[in-house]
């Protein structure tokens, strides 16, 4: 067996692979399918300040390989996860990390010292692709100035690994990636979903009741890895790469691109125990190229 | 209860009524255990355009055989595909998933299980169940047609059946809900699983007449495991999943407009 372990920052994991977030729920929904002790990370679902219902019904359309998801941040709250959800996980030995979302920077911070406080939750995935609302509802993940402000906020009040998360819908993704890394990330991860749309023709209605919604699953892989391969350019902080991940192979694309962990997310529904199935997809590989650790391919793309 | 992925063995794949199918599985090993109005997700093979699972019922578990059947009417491409399915080929399928019903309190009571189209499915294993128990059901189903009323041998088998077609050509002419052994007979308790439009209207009875009723929902679904809350419905408490906290809910415990 090869040495699958792998560094964000100052976060270590067993092994690269960790659950992309809203799509494996708090973990313990796929119990009965992985031990979840053999899973590099495990990314909650995305938490906020107070509890949100998220959108109406209808929230999901399959499309070509891939699905359109406009779940609007449904959560308990972030009180909820501290006094019920954490005592569930903080047991589980591997990294338990929290999607971090808001609507204002004030959102941000006040979730994010929450969760500092709790002890087995050593890293936090920033999830800068919610609209601000206070300045006008643009994305905050969408402009280099607003990135800084918020990673720049978090970063005061964090002070264990910070991740932050990216949105696709931007012109250049590594500019991005630098304001986050210069407003203090230890990592960025990449991607979150891409925006998109579907129609049923028949009734001449939208598919989902926002409209538009967020784009996942096999169909968005090449346009992740290309801005996985550019971001992991840009950058000196580690990137985990995420985005249409199906199978060990696609795992070890991310990282010969640059990624030093990786995410699985829609994947997980189509089969809840992917992600022990790409650790050992993973472990596989190295052996058969004759790598002893897996931080050999990180970034090892022949160009 | 515990869920598991299971490589069922397709033991034979029936063609049923004008447009449904009916899969008789047998399990590798020991079969799970599992509740009336539960379901399962099954993976379509070799269809590039179902990336998702599907979401469907379990119709019946026959433990002498090993088997679980599931009853599948052709809508789209997933469905399509899964009727091209022959003996000997494997379906992948999670299972068991969601709540099923509740029939903690149905001993000697009157219970009347109302399916409409393929809503039929998951009233057969609970027509059985209940049988087994010692309460014997009313089954009241209903189609557009009677080449769409399915598995009309088996309900009888379970207890008394009665049919309602649309066109009229067999049972009662009408919907479920103009069925006259409604004013007929008193009943404790309504199951239904059909068309959101049919179990509205049942629902409505239901209430008139103070009755308790149990509805399953067919909401689109993702994960079925409750990780991604794509599936949630509006209920008195908020969103609920109807993948895990249904798809079976009480229609008190509904948004509804009845
Ligand atoms: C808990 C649950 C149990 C179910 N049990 C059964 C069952 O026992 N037998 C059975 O035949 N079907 C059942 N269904 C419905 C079944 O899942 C859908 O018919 C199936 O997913 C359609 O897939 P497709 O690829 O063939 O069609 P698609 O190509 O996905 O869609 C074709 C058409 O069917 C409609 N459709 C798709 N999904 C649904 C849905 N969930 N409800 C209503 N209409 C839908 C679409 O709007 C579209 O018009 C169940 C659904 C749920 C949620
Ligand atoms: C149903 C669903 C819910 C999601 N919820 C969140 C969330 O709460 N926070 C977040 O940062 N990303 C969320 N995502 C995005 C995923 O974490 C991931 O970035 C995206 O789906 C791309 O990866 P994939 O193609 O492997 O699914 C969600 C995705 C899906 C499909
Ligand atoms: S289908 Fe994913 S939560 Fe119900």
């Amino acid at each position: 067996m090869a040495d699958l372990t792998t560094h964000i920052g100052n976060l270590t994991l067993k092994n690269p692979v960790m659950t992309a977030s809203g799509t494996f729920g708090f973990g313990l929904e796929f119990a009965d399918f992985v031990n979840l002790e053999e899973i590099g990370g495990i990314i909650v679902k995305g938490t906020t300040l107070h509890k949100r219902e998220g959108n109406p019904y209808p929230r999901l359309a399959e499309t070509p390989m891939g699905m359109i998801n406009a779940v609007g941040l449904q959560n308990k709250g972030v009180d909820y996860f501290v006094e019920h959800t954490y005592p569930q996980l903080k047991d589980i030995n591997t990294q338990i990390i929290v999607n971090v979302a808001g609507h204002s920077i004030e959102d941000y911070t006040a979730c994010a010292e929450r969760i500092n406080a709790l002890e087995k939750i050593n890293a936090i995935e920033l999830n800068i692709s919610c609209p601000n609302v206070k300045e006008g509802g643009m994305s905050f993940g969408t402009s280099c100035p607003m990135v800084e402000k918020v990673v720049g906020a978090v970063r005061k009040v964090y002070d264990k690994t910070l991740i932050v998360k990216l949105t696709p819908n931007v012109t250049d993704i590594a500019e991005i990636a630098k304001a986050a890394e210069h407003a203090g990330a230890d990592s960025v991860s990449l991607i979150n979903t891409l925006m998109g749309m579907a129609i049923d023709a028949e009734k001449r209605k939208p598919l989902i009741s926002t409209v538009t919604g967020g784009l996942s699953g096999a169909c968005v892989k090449p346009v992740a890895l290309r801005m996985v391969w550019q971001v992991a350019k840009a950058v000196k902080i580690p990137v985990v790469g995420l985005g249409g991940i199906m199978n060990a192979t696609d795992a070890i694309e991310f990282m010969l691109a640059g990624a030093s962990a990786i995410e699985i997310g829609t994947a997980n529904f189509i089969d809840p125990a992917i992600t022990v199935k790409v650790a050992k997809g993973i472990d596989e590989y190295l052996e058969r190229h004759g790598f002893k650790s897996v931080k050999e391919i990180i970034g090892a793309l022949e160009v | 209860m515990k869920k598991y992925i299971i490589d069922f063995c397709v033991s034979s794949n029936e063609a049923l009524g004008n447009n449904a199918i009916l899969l008789k599985l047998k399990a590798p090993g020991q079969m799970p255990e599992m509740r009336p109005g539960q379901f399962v997700e099954v993976k379509v093979e070799n269809e590039p355009n179902t990336f998702l699972r599907r979401p469907i019922s379990i119709n019946y578990v026959d433990r002498s055989k090993n088997e679980m059947w599931l009853l599948v009417q052709k809508v789209g491409n997933g469905t399509r595909k899964l009727g091209e399915l022959k003996a000997g080929d494997t379906l992948n399928c999670v299972v068991p998933l969601g709540n099923g019903f509740d029939t903690s309190a149905v001993k000697g009571k009157k219970v009347l299980l109302v399916g409409g189209g393929v809503g039929v499915a998951p009233m057969l294993m609970l027509g059985a169940t209940l049988k087994a128990e010692g309460t014997t059901p009313t089954f009241l189903l209903g189609a557009r047609t009677k080449d769409m009323l399915l598995e009309q041998d088996l309900f009888e088998k379970n207890g008394q059946l009665y049919v309602t077609t649309e066109d009229g050509t067999a049972g009662e002419k009408g919907f479920v809900t103009n069925h006259s052994i409604l004013e007929k007979e008193n009943f404790d308790k309504i199951f239904v699983c059909g068309p959101t439009p049919m179990m509205k209207a049942v629902a409505k009875f239901a209430k008139s007449k103070n009755i308790c009723c149990e509805v399953s929902l067919e909401n689109k679904m993702a994960c079925g495991l409750g990780a991604c809350l794509c599936c949630v419905t509006e209920t008195q408490e908020g969103h609920k999943c109807v993948c895990t906290d249904g798809p079976v809910f009480n229609i008190n415990e509904l948004a509804w407009q009845i």
